[in-house]
């Protein structure tokens, strides 16, 4: 009886250390093919850079440093050229603000058509999922960059292909929430006979604001970001006004950084500025 | 008197639900307006009606019929007599001496183009005639210095534009321009052209089926090997799509978001460690830390990437660490709120068998961050391959360079779309793919 019990255990014994040896196998296997890939990957991107590391590594503060001594040099320019800027950056946030705007309207309706239990149209669901994955998977850049072939350029291209990925991004984190909400609501509306905008609008939409409110406000954070980025590729806002600066080089270096000061305080000052709020939100006061 | 306090407190409850009421009712009002206030605002200040007008209506049908066709140019050179044929006008689609599309005639010196239902376009001598079914026929002959049109009997149609040195009649079927030098003939066929080999090469203008017997048996085209070799190099390095450059550059722009995000990963690991108030407890340390994330976000990605092109010169090493850079910042600042937020207890139990520190972190914290950061990462990993495109088309690397080259000469749209077409499919792959590592991982980690 108990011989049995003990072979029993120290069967037990034996099959955990084995398991466990083997899962050490496997994670070693695992580090070992990620680090591979890893000291592989750096080494091609490396090879296939104009510059190598090593050698550029010791430039990495020649050009911050050179641009840094020009604008102390021009300090005096520092705050006049940042005036001079600030309807640029205006443009910057707006074009994240309006594409927040609508990329969270769009993305709110494709989240409720396309949740269960929800949707307006059930047979739909799957339509307006993909439809959203395919408007997530669009980069920005290649929107706004064939937009400003059509449109010219401007703030008009950067600011519908944010919108656009807007729409695809929020949609999926809003299903993910309005999954989440009662259905009591919406039953008890559609009892009294609500249409369907009706009890959106009132059963669930009350639920959900918070966190919808919170994902719009991080997405906006982003969204500035990507504007100065397509600025700089295509046409529009800050971005571009730094890359006229930059092609110019050396003499406009103060432009540079009263450019770089303004873009990074904007981040910063609405990255603070959303968490704060995000937190209210989602804590709730 | 019970009653009259229940009243009284009713009474305060109706009054404080009405007010609620009321607050709720100016909010639903003044949101919307102020939304409404601002989209106007906007409306004007990026000059919506201005673009509205502007918008390049006929780059529009450009871009749309280069993503669904192709032309091919048969130009005669009127000054030499000499008549090409090129697909797209360009030097890479030209049809070698003695091959010709079965729709282009050449006979002692008259070339017949042939467009199809019954439009044919022909150049004999140094004049041109265009056969327009249900019009008449155009003839256009040199005149001076400029050329003279002839047409059909009444009023000219609003599809041909003619003046003294130039005439050009558009077509369903086709495009036919001349000038004193130059006579062209536009005809538009469906699909991209020689996507899979170009003329030069000994596999174009073949069928599927004849292919395939090629492929399989068939006698050795280049006896240096086997003709399935040789097909797949030939489609690899295909001059007009070059599909070999483009998978590079696909799979530099997958690096550099791999590269970026793991990196960033690995570095901010340890830091934030150092910036997790339940594992460090010097308060400088931590504020400094936190301080250096916020600053390596703030500086923005843009910002970081002009920096590092400056001192690594294009390439996607540069790209790779940019992203590396940026996503440090977000990392620590992810992980070490994870951090902050573990059960102590699992830690304590550890360290109660008289585990170092090290070890501790490795088995009383690690299982429990493990599944965050995991899925952390991997989300970043799949936003990054977006990101990748963009930083890629600025410092030069990977298929985002690619896309803006081609979306700058203008021309190529049917290139344009191919990328466009395999950015996509790419991001769409690393997300499944980023979808599937986080099942399998944190699937086993979630189980231990």
């Amino acid at each position: 009886m108990t011989d049995t019990a003990s072979a029993r255990s120290g069967d037990i014994r034996a099959d955990y250390l084995a398991h466990a040896r083997q899962r050490q196998m496997y994670s070693g296997i695992l580090l070992l093919v990620f680090t591979l890939l890893m000291l592989s990957g750096f080494q091609l991107a490396d090879a296939r850079n104009a510059g190598g590391f090593w050698t550029g590594i010791h430039q990495f503060f020649d050009f911050p440093s050179e641009v840094v001594s020009e604008a102390i040099a021009k300090a005096g320019n520092l705050p006049g050229l940042m005036w001079t800027f600030l309807p640029s950056l205006i443009e910057t946030i707006n074009i994240a603000g309006v594409a927040t705007l609508i990329g969270a309207c769009g993305g709110a309706l494709l989240s409720l058509l396309s949740t269960r239990g929800l949707a307006r149209f059930p047979a739909l669901i799957p339509v307006f999922r993909r439809l959203m994955d395919a408007m997530r998977a669009i980069p920005e850049i290649v929107i706004a960059l064939v937009l400003i072939f059509l449109l010219g350029g401007g703030p008009v291209p950067a600011m519908i292909a944010i919108a656009f990925h807007t729409t695809g991004a929020l949609g999926k984190l809003f299903s993910e929430v309005s999954e989440n909400a009662d259905r009591k609501p919406v039953e008890g509306l559609a009892s009294a006979g609500a249409s369907w905008s009706q009890s959106m609008w009132l059963g669930v939409l009350p639920q959900v604001m918070p966190n919808w409110l919170s994902y719009a406000l991080l997405r906006f954070e982003i969204n500035v970001r990507a504007s100065a980025i397509l600025g700089f590729v295509g046409s529009g806002g800050i971005g571009y006004d730094l890359k006229t600066a930059m092609q110019w080089g050396q003499g406009r270096y103060d432009q540079v950084v009263a450019i770089f000061l303004l873009l990074f305080a904007t981040i910063v000052v609405i990255d603070q500025v959303s968490s704060h709020f995000r937190h209210k939100l989602v804590k709730g006061h | 008197m019970a009653a009259m306090i229940s009243t009284a407190q009713a009474g305060s409850l109706g009054d404080a639900a009405v007010a609620a009421f009321d607050r709720k009712r100016r909010l639903a009002f003044t949101v919307p307006a102020v939304v409404l206030l601002y989209l106007t605002y906007v409306f004007f200040a990026f000059d919506i009606p201005g673009i509205v007008a502007n918008a390049r209506t006929d780059n529009a049908a450009i871009l749309l019929s280069d993503f669904w066709s192709y032309k091919t140019h048969v130009t005669r050179d009127n000054r030499t007599g000499n008549v090409t044929v090129a697909i797209e006008g360009e030097n890479k689609g030209t049809y070698p001496p003695g091959r010709l599309p079965d729709w282009v005639g050449m006979q002692d010196g008259v070339t017949r183009i042939d467009l199809g239902k019954g439009y044919e376009v022909v150049y004999e001598g140094e004049g041109a005639r265009f056969t327009v079914p249900d019009y008449g026929v155009i003839r256009v002959e040199p005149e001076g210095r400029g050329i003279r049109l002839e047409l059909p009997e009444g009023e000219v149609p609003s599809w041909i534009n003619a003046s003294s040195a130039r005439v050009t009649a558009t077509t369903p079927q086709g495009r036919f321009s001349m000038t004193r030098n130059r006579t062209e003939t536009f005809r538009y066929e469906p699909g991209w052209e020689l996507f899979f080999f170009t003329l030069d090469s000994p596999f174009s203008g073949r069928s599927v089926p004849e292919l395939a017997g090629l492929a399989v048996s068939g006698e050795r085209i280049d006896p240096a090997r086997p003709n399935i070799a040789y097909m797949l190099s030939e489609f690899w390095t295909n001059k007009m799509w070059r599909h070999g450059d483009v998978a590079w550059a696909l799979f530099e722009t997958v690096l550099m978001a791999f590269l970026g995000t793991m990196g960033a990963a690995l570095v901010a690991l340890p830091l934030a460690f150092l910036a997790a108030s339940n594992f460090t407890p010097a308060r400088i340390v931590r504020f400094a830390l936190r301080r250096v994330f916020d600053f390596v976000r703030g500086v923005d990605g843009l910002i970081w990437t002009i920096i590092l092109s400056r001192a690594f010169g294009p390439g996607p090493l540069t790209g790779s660490l940019a992203i590396l850079m940026t996503d440090t910042g977000s990392f620590g600042k992810l992980f070490s709120e994870a951090l902050e937020n573990i059960d102590r207890k699992q830690v304590e139990g550890v360290q109660s068998t008289g585990a170092s520190p090290i070890q501790q972190a490795r088995f009383g914290v690690m299982p429990q961050i493990v599944p965050v950061l995991l899925s952390q990462v991997l989300y970043f990993l799949e936003s990054n391959t977006r990101s990748a495109t963009v930083i890629g088309a600025i410092v030069g690397g990977g298929i985002g360079l690619l896309l803006t080259q081609a979306i700058i000469t203008q021309k190529d749209w049917e290139e344009v779309s191919y990328y466009i077409i395999l950015i996509v499919l790419m991001v769409m792959a690393m997300d499944s793919l980023s979808g599937w590592l986080r099942g399998l991982l944190i699937g086993r980690a979630g189980r231990t």
